[in-house]
């Protein structure tokens, strides 16, 4: 197994499970279960044990596995910088040996079909997606300077298509140069490297790399921090060229023209750095510059902020395989607490996934009328344009 | 062995009890070298009344008990050596109370040091608990009930001191509060009542399972300051500690001596650290400590080291995390080390024989010592790194860890958290009657030898 050698190097210490305040877990795996074993160190120690033949494959270990929301937390807080920047690699690495035995849970199995028979985890045909685009005008894309490439759940998740048109018709207003692929988008296969599915990864991005080449494609700008990420960090290993952008850089761009943004009525806003922003591409600052720009938001920081951010529990396949599960120790519910506890009318998120899942918290905490979710976009372009 | 499981499911809920592989192979060791040994379940309870009903159920099916909080005192003391099951407490950690008058704070006893010190600084700045270097995960109550100490050992003494009062559930199922407030609303003091206390600190978790405690608080003063002082000659270091510890000034006082970076071997670093209310008290209580030994920088035996303001902070640093890295020190992943409570006036002897182990042995190791009260005692320490991949290098440790306790025992020490090899070599040496004393409270409080049974016991 690859980083098999890291293994033995922890020490089961506990620092991975927390922010550096110390204040509360910050695993939400271990959050949400509380057995040890689903700590990074527990599953340091599982996989050392599993390739000693010590403990065996089976449905319960790669639960455990699969309940890792690669959220990073373990590798920001791990004490030990020699090793630490590859925990996540070799909980993946797990996964990976679990995918080659045949051994992984049925509902990640479904996922990987569904992507290779409908090209979308949804299993909706893939001409549906465009239809986030429906009836607002967004251009495809032809030699544009950006692409706007938007994702799986911009494409098909109701929550992801609000966001996705908030964004788009945002870049429009800006006069932003940008066009989207409609119904030629593939999976940028981010969850499915995650999950484990190393070849099927190398296949999506290489089709992408090899169709945004045929067409010119210089700068791709990202719905989702996911994508970006596989674009801006995965995409190169396999001769990717262009520059990757997540879209609040852009909007960064246009917030010193004050003369676009009008409004004044207070607003009280709390952000939530998704962790392929924050913790995996260490970018804090764009969210925050431009939520501070914008009149009339007064930007209060949640307790667990920037590298210390509780992950909405929706990352590693997660949000598509439901592993991690709900209830009442979820991370997604604990977090709106968090944001209900500074006073926040509006949790701002910048990534879909983020978007639907403290939606759902807020339902399931009942919690609709102190709070509400609203990406970057949604909130300028609903209160201050 | 499946209706218990039934049990136990019906006790603390589907999720918060297992019986599989996976858990049992994490929760039979610790981080430290001992062996493994297999619990058939863990258990998560959520509250004392579940507490209770677990150790009701052990009673009636005569099954041994393990509390554990964050298993890291690393002498293997949460592993079920006879096998049942390992009550895993970290559920139980919320805050009860804290009272910023009489300063204690109430909590659940599996709150984690970290998540105390966390709430402390947000909710009362003004006010701190003593932190031990323990990684943050460690539990207040793991950590009081072991004798611990912390970064307010000098200025408090051990932890156990620090104690205002707990509750407990007793072997038997009784639920017990110990203290003031087993009288009063207020967890205040342990005095002046008989101090039963005692019945639960140092006994490795076979007394009673605690679940909640009060511990004292002290003011956390805006000003922090640290002077390190520097010498080579282990002979005068009690004389040093004794001096600096009698200014009553520092918060916290350790040595450390490690033979990393290889400038720094052969070198005493003493350590002190103490918190000022303004400029002028801090001035005041340095010159303090200053004036206390200054026949040895006159003499040029030793003196102050330069530090800057940045150094200063990773000096400060509560809990410590550079001492975890120590386990990387041979990419191996593992240390683990004696702690002996020993007079101070025997420093010169423990850091000698602590060396000449490590030596015979050729291990890596560290040592270094926590000075409690004004010089009254120190935990002095012995650490060996070892490399988990490696059993050679593994039973190589373990061999030095069971010389140097026994090498504690023989300078007048006795092993802290001793393991169980050394709680034996402990009890040979204590006075028989003791070790009766102690047999017939437990055999009292635990008829039918369900708690963490395997701990200070004599080989049958
Ligand atoms: C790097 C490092 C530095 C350390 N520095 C310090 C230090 O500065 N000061 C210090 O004091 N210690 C230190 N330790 C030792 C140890 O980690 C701490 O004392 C820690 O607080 C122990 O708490 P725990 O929750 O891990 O207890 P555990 O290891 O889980 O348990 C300790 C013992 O208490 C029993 N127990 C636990 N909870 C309960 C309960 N609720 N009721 C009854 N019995 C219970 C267990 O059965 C066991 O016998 C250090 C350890 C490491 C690894
Ligand atoms: S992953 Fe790092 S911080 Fe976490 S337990 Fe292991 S060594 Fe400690
Ligand atoms: S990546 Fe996040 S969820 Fe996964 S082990 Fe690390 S901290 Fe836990």
């Amino acid at each position: 197994m690859k980083y098999q050698e890291i293994l033995h190097r922890c020490f089961r210490c506990g620092y991975c499970k927390l922010p550096s305040s110390y204040k509360d877990i910050n695993c939400p795996s271990y959050l949400k279960y509380r057995f040890e074993t689903y700590s990074p160190g527990g599953r340091m120690w599982l996989l050392k044990a599993w390739l000693d033949e010590e403990i065996k494959t089976s449905p319960h270990f790669a639960e455990i596995l699969y309940s890792c929301a690669a959220c990073g937390n373990c590798v920001e807080h791990c004490v030990f910088p020699k090793f630490k920047a590859d925990l996540l690699n070799a909980f993946v690495a797990g996964r990976e040996e679990l995918v080659d035995q045949g051994a992984i849970p049925g509902i990640v199995s479904d996922y990987f079909k569904a992507i290779q028979l409908y090209g979308n985890p949804y299993k909706l045909p893939e001409e549906k997606r465009d239809a986030w685009a429906e009836g607002i005008g967004v251009p495809c894309y032809t030699n544009e300077e950006f692409l706007l490439y938007i994702g799986c759940p911009g494409s098909f998740d109701e929550r992801g298509q609000k966001m996705a048109r908030a964004v788009a018709s945002l870049l429009a207003k800006f006069e932003v140069s940008f066009g989207i692929l409609g119904k030629e988008e593939h999976c940028d296969g981010n969850e499915v490297k995650i999950l484990g599915e190393s070849g099927l990864f190398e296949v999506l991005a290489r089709n992408n790399i090899e169709q945004f080449r045929k067409k010119g494609v210089k700068k791709v700008v990202t719905l989702s921090p996911h994508a970006y990420h596989a674009m801006r960090n995965e995409y190169p290993k396999y001769g990717a060229e262009f520059e990757v952008f997540h879209y609040t850089h852009l909007l960064a761009r246009f917030m010193d023209k004050g003369d676009l943004l009008h409004g004044n009525s207070r607003i009280k806003v709390t952000f939530h750095d998704p962790c392929y922003l924050g913790r995996h591409n260490a970018d804090y600052y764009t969210p925050r510059t431009i939520l501070n720009a914008v009149p009339g938001i007064e930007l209060v920081e949640m307790d667990r902020n920037k590298g210390d951010a509780l992950c909405c529990g929706g990352g590693g396949g997660n949000f598509f395989t439901d592993i991690l599960g709900s209830g009442t120790e979820s991370s997604s519910r604990v977090r709106i607490r968090e944001a209900i506890e500074v006073g926040a009318d509006i949790l701002a998120v910048a990534c879909p996934k983020c978007a639907k899942m403290f939606e759902d918290a807020i339902k399931a905490e009942d919690q609709e009328d102190k709070i509400k979710v609203r990406d970057i976009a949604e909130i300028i372009l609903d209160e201050r344009l | 062995m499946e209706k218990i499981y039934q049990e136990l499911k019906k006790i603390v809920g589907d999720q918060y009890v297992s019986n599989q592989p996976e858990e049992r192979f994490f929760y039979s060791r610790d981080g430290g070298t001992t062996e493994p040994c297999f619990p058939d379940f863990i258990v998560m309870p959520g509250s004392t009344e579940e507490v209770q009903k677990i150790v009701l159920l052990a009673n009636e099916r005569k099954i041994p008990i393990t509390p554990m909080g964050a298993a890291l005192v690393l002498s293997g003391l949460s592993r079920p050596l006879r096998g049942g099951i390992v009550v895993d407490m970290k559920r139980m950690d919320r805050i009860l109370e804290v009272n910023e008058f009489s300063r204690f704070a109430v909590v659940e006893a599996g709150t984690s040091e970290g998540k105390l010190q966390a709430y402390l600084k947000k909710h009362h700045p003004s006010l701190k608990h003593s932190v031990p270097d323990a990684p943050p995960m460690a539990t207040i109550g793991g950590n009081i009930l072991i004798h611990g100490s912390g970064h307010l050992s000098a200025l408090g003494g051990f932890h156990t001191e620090m104690l205002n009062g707990l509750e407990a559930v007793l072997p038997t199922g009784e639920i017990v509060r110990i203290g003031s407030c087993s009288v009063s609303p207020y967890w205040f003091s342990r005095a002046p009542l008989p101090d039963l206390a005692g019945l639960f600190l140092g006994w490795a978790g076979t007394t009673g399972i605690a679940t909640k405690i009060a511990i004292k608080l002290y003011p956390d003063r805006p000003l922090n300051d640290i002077d390190i002082f520097v010498m080579e000659d282990a002979d005068s270091v009690p004389d040093v500690i004794r001096r600096l510890s009698g200014t009553a000034v520092a918060e916290d006082i350790t040595a450390i001596m490690t033979p990393v970076p290889e400038w720094a071997s052969g070198f005493q670093m003493i350590n002190v650290i103490y918190g000022a209310e303004s400029k002028r008290e801090q001035v005041l209580k340095r010159d303090l400590l200053r004036e206390s030994v200054k026949k040895y920088i006159k003499d040029k035996v030793g003196g102050f080291m330069p530090l800057y303001s940045d150094m200063k902070g990773r000096f400060m640093e509560a809990p410590a995390s550079q001492l975890v890295r120590f386990a990387d020190v041979k990419k191996g992943g593992g240390f683990e080390y004696v702690g002996a409570i020993m007079p101070i006036e025997v420093f010169p002897d423990a850091y000698r024989k602590g060396l000449e182990i490590a030596e015979r042995n050729g291990v890596t190791y560290s040592t270094g010592a926590r000075i409690i009260g004004l010089g009254h005692t120190m935990m002095f320490f012995y650490a060996y790194a070892f490399n988990r991949a490696d059993p050679i290098d593994v039973k190589k440790a373990q061999k030095a860890l069971e010389e140097t306790n026994e090498a504690a025992l023989t300078i007048g020490g006795i092993p802290w958290k001793a393991e169980v090899p050394a709680q034996q070599g402990i009890i040979r040496r204590m006075d028989p009657n003791t070790f009766k004393l102690m047999g017939r409270i437990r055999q009292t409080l635990d008829p039918n030898g369900i708690m963490n049974p395997g701990n200070w016991e004599v080989p049958s």
